[in-house]
């Protein structure tokens, strides 16, 4: 192909105020966190110095960057499926005629426009011991009295699910789109053909859905790794660190610490780890269909 | 033996009961912000419909932080990054989907990192950039990561590249140059995908914390939800009443606001064919 | 030699400033960071007292900058002194003391102080606030808003229970026998009121630095570079403490919600908790039942903590704003205004002057749970102050939540812990 030298100079005008940003604030940093992963954090009478590995090695050596790591996954690996689940669940059900539907349209959407940092503290409420929604709930039915968000076994569980509540409904949105695409005659045939509501599911509406799935999973997956706000307000990261994730731990280092090397070092694992989805990405997605 | 319409009728009452379960859950948070906001201390954890209203947690609130700074603060932001980004995400879609250049394919593809990327993971090295800037604790400061958004590019490129060139032969034999085309012609058949995003991003950075908690110092400059994290870090422990009286007041413009083009917001989105 | 010219220098400069400052038209700038940590309309107050200052001193005007909570504060100032962009003052956690002189962010009020009544004014403040405000012989930290923990407990409950309404418990022993004689279930089984509650997430190395100390143990040395956490002692108050819920089960299973626990007291569902003193004014207000505050519990001895903030100088500022920054600390700290801090928000008054003011007296007359706090001082040690403050308090708190939430054995929690704090403190020796 060949190209219009002027087209070219027109077409680069266009596109660099939105490149050179991306550039400042996107690839420059990552170069950068790599560099600065290699030099130590300055102190007022210890300058910055190459160090090599050493802020790998600190950080390999601390059970709370492995914890870190396992919580992280675990709170990926909770979310994820179960706000893609939710979300499909929301889109079949407000794209049909239903009692109600912009009333649930808005139910299902509100987590996405209320403040994580303030709702978080109703969720304190609801996880609350005793008195809490929750376990007023639970002892209605007469279980035995649960201490949610002061248990290392249950306090993960329950910043996953706000999770899962604060995404669900904005991923709903994306499903309810693609429904809209589907054209009615493929579903109104097969049940002309006696298939049932659940055959028509599984074998029509969910592949072609398929490409929405997989775009709406990618996300999930990185948002698992930089929705960290109802952390800091329902846990701080605790019990035990139970709930402490990757972001939540840079955050630590990097500015309660101020231990830039550490930060930088966490920082690479964290890009390694988006990395990984990339990756994913570009071996799951047809990249002719969708980048083209 | 049970009809197909008989059991079309229960499946349905399944349905819509499931459905209206799971909108009472996702909406309960609201609905105890509501109750708790409007009610003293006292009566935030018992169900008592007789316990007289209050506005007084509102006032409180209200008072305790200064509230109409970072309303205005968080206005100017989430506006001034939404119009940023629609020219700057604009001008470079239009450049990606119709204008054959050199090195297309790959800065495209350099464009794309910032979708698995976001700025929010970058913190440290991005305040040392703020901070060289000498732009620590500005408004801009917080809103620079953000102007050139990815997802932005990408999504008006995919309109973009659906737009018949047909029409775009037709402007250009009157005459049209190319910003002309854009203007008239992409711009307006984009619409939806415009709102769409538009809602997406100010939603964003309406609730955004962690990156303006970090940058900003001064009350002068901080936005809402960073004033809002003042309430859960205090020595005297929670007060609900007033946490979900400064929630509600925090959030009421977007609730509002969707609650108003709730029917628009999602249509645009169908006909913007996110997906 | 270098930092005697430095001095010199310094305090020449300063004598000129002074001098001058009359004569000069332009108003000084004093620029002060406050972490907003209390509820209510706190920053209002310092608000008013910046304007009577203003009003008082003509010629200096102060800038209150609301930065967040004590660890936001403490990061902001640190990045603008970095920034070479210095506030004057900050009031900022006793504890961070060694954080922010390791950081060479803060100078001694000792530069700035000249005549003799200025000395003088140093040995005012109660000596348990002076204790972790000073690095090798010299003041950094002006104590302000102080506090301790102490016990609250619900008298109507005593009552109810067969209690001396008007006794909390005296020590340890006492403490546990009220708290499972003050535990109600109902037909279920279940709960439906707690004996106690020592919040365990959310300030909890400070909590657990009151029942340490009370069992006669010191988790820090004076230099900071040494912590004592597997010791005997140590291990005893952590059993002590999980014992309550886990053999007693009069206390909640799990970490206790800091934010939640006053709440908790308030609305009758727990008997007695340990909060801060900072929280008086809070349960006056709102408690409908009448309540008493005691000393925590001892063990061996009485003891706790003294927590909160104190009024820090920043490095790098000119020798004119040094003097009017002090003007402004001496200002703020002086009795009266102690008497009416403490009053307006239950912090302790710093000084034994505040408690002889008409104000406080007339206070303390029909509130004598105000006064607890204040003798509580005379047992009371600095709250763990080490090099690396923060990083220190997480290996404290991440030991005791593991053992509160039964994931770790008290042994291996604290010999971990102590591992971990050695490490951090290997290079400050």
């Amino acid at each position: 192909m060949t190209y219009k030298p002027q087209t070219t100079i027109t077409a680069w005008l266009l596109v660099m105020p939105a490149v050179a940003l991306l550039g400042m604030f996107t690839h420059v940093p990552m170069i950068g966190s790599v560099l600065h992963s290699f030099y130590s954090t300055e102190r007022p009478r210890r300058p910055s110095r190459f160090v090599g590995l050493d802020n790998y090695a600190a950080m390999l050596d601390d059970p709370i960057f492995w914890k870190a790591l396992v919580n992280n996954l675990i709170y990926a690996l909770g979310s994820v499926p179960f706000s893609i689940a939710l979300a499909l669940a929301m889109a079949l059900f407000v794209n049909e005629r239903i009692t109600g539907r912009g009333f649930l349209r808005l139910a299902y959407f509100t987590p996405t426009v209320m403040p994580m940092i303030a709702v978080a503290n109703i969720w304190i409420f609801f996880f609350t011991p005793d008195y809490g929604l929750i376990e007023q709930v639970s002892q209605f039915f007469h279980f035995p009295a649960h201490n949610w968000l002061g248990s290392t076994n249950t306090a993960l569980f329950c910043v996953t699910l706000v999770a899962v509540w604060k995404e669900a409904g904005f991923f709903m949105i994306f499903y309810l789109a693609a429904l809209q695409q589907i054209p009615n005659d493929l579903k109104e045939a097969a049940r002309l053909e006696g298939a049932s509501g659940w055959a028509i599911f599984s074998q029509i509406t969910f592949p072609l859905l398929m490409p929405t799935t997989l775009f709406i999973m990618i996300n999930a997956l990185i948002n698992a790794f930089r929705v960290v706000d109802h952390i800091f307000v329902m846990t701080g990261g605790g019990p035990n660190n139970a709930t402490t994730v990757l972001l939540f731990r840079l955050y630590e280092i990097g500015f309660k610490y101020f231990d830039h090397g550490q930060a930088s070092a966490l920082s690479v694992v964290l890009l390694a780890v988006l990395g990984m989805i990339a990756l994913g990405q570009f071996l799951l997605f047809d990249r002719k269909v969708h980048y083209q | 033996m049970i009809s197909s319409q008989q059991t079309g009728f229960i499946a349905r009452i399944i349905n819509t009961a499931a459905a209206w379960l799971l909108g009472l859950v996702w909406l309960l948070p609201l609905l105890f912000a509501a109750w708790a906001a409007f009610h003293t201390s006292a009566n935030t954890a018992k169900l008592d419909f007789l316990a007289p209203i209050t506005l007084s947690n509102f006032a409180t609130a209200w008072a305790a932080a200064p509230f109409a700074r970072y309303f205005m603060n968080t206005a100017l932001l989430v506006t001034g990054i939404l119009i940023a980004q629609f020219i700057l995400c604009t001008l470079a879609a239009f450049a990606f989907a119709r204008l054959p250049f050199r090195g297309r394919e790959a800065l495209f593809s350099l464009v794309l990192i910032q979708l698995i990327v976001a700025p929010d993971i970058l913190l440290v090295e991005n305040y040392r950039t703020i901070k060289w800037l000498g732009l620590v604790d500005t408004l801009p400061a917080i809103a620079l990561p953000y102007l050139a958004s990815a997802f932005g590019i990408f999504l008006l490129r995919q309109t973009f590249k659906t737009i018949p060139t047909e029409l775009e032969d037709a402007a250009r034999v009157e005459g049209c140059g190319w910003f002309n085309i854009l203007w008239r012609v992409y711009v307006p058949l984009a619409k939806p995908v415009y709102l769409a995003y538009g809602l997406v991003s100010v939603s964003w950075h309406w609730n955004n914390f962690l990156w303006p908690l970090i940058i900003t110092n001064s009350v002068e400059n901080r936005p809402l939800t960073v004033g809002l994290s003042v309430f859960a870090s205090l020595d005297q422990g929670i007060d609900w009443s007033i946490i979900t009286a400064a929630t509600l007041l925090s959030s009421s413009p977007l609730l509002l606001g969707f609650f108003l083009f709730q029917r628009q917001f999602v249509q645009s989105f169908i006909r913007a064919g996110i997906r | 030699m270098l930092t005697f010219n430095r001095r010199l220098f310094s305090a020449m400069a300063l004598a000129l400033g002074l001098a001058a400052t009359p004569a000069m038209a332009a108003d000084v700038e004093v620029r002060f960071y406050y972490p907003v940590a209390v509820g209510g309309p706190v920053t209002k107050i310092i608000d008013d007292y910046a304007a009577s200052f203003e009003k008082e001193h003509p010629g200096i005007k102060i800038k209150p900058v609301y930065a967040g909570d004590y660890v936001q504060t403490l990061g902001k100032a640190l990045t603008a002194v970095k920034g070479g962009d210095s506030p004057e003052l900050a009031i900022l956690l006793a504890a961070d003391l060694m954080t922010l002189t390791d950081d060479d962010a803060v100078i001694p009020f000792d530069d700035v102080l000249k005549s003799n009544a200025d000395k003088a004014w140093l040995g005012g403040f109660y000596p348990a606030f002076m204790e972790n405000a000073r690095v090798k012989g010299k003041t950094y930290g002006i104590p302000f808003q102080r506090s301790t923990p102490v016990l609250y407990w619900n008298k109507d409950m005593f009552k109810a229970a067969g209690l001396d309404p008007d006794q909390g418990p005296k020590n340890w022993d006492e403490m546990r026998e009220f708290a499972k004689k003050l535990t109600k279930k109902d037909a279920s089984g279940a709960v439906t009121q707690w004996g106690i509650e020592i919040p365990s997430d959310g300030n909890t190395l400070w909590l657990f630095t009151g029942l340490t100390t009370t069992n006669g143990v010191r988790l820090n040395n004076a230099e900071g570079d040494k912590v004592t956490i597997d010791h005997p002692k140590v291990a005893e108050a952590l059993n002590y403490w999980y014992n309550l819920s886990k053999v007693d089960g009069a206390q909640p299973s799990g970490l206790i919600n800091w934010g939640t626990t006053p709440r908790d007291f308030i609305e009758g569902r727990t008997a007695m908790i340990w909060h801060t003193t900072g929280n008086l004014t809070n349960v006056r207000t709102n408690a409908k039942f009448p309540f008493g505050v005691a000393f925590l519990p001892k063990n061996s001895q009485y003891g706790a903590p003294t927590g909160g903030g104190n009024f820090y100088m920043f490095k790098g500022i000119s020798a004119e704003k040094q003097a009017a920054a002090l003007t402004f600390v001496q200002w703020m700290t002086a009795p009266e205004r102690a008497a009416d801090w403490s009053i307006k928000t239950g912090y302790v008054a710093t000084q034994p002057a505040a408690y002889e003011t008409a104000a406080m007296k007339a206070y303390t007359a029909d509130f004598q749970q105000a006064i607890v706090a204040r003798d509580q001082l005379q047992h009371a040690v600095p709250e763990v102050t080490v090099h690396d403050n923060q990083r220190v308090t997480k290996v404290f708190n991440d030991a005791v939540q593991a053992v509160i939430t039964g994931s770790k054995s008290t042994e291996a929690a604290l010999k971990d812990a102590q591992r971990d704090a050695d490490r951090i403190l290997k290079e400050f020796k």
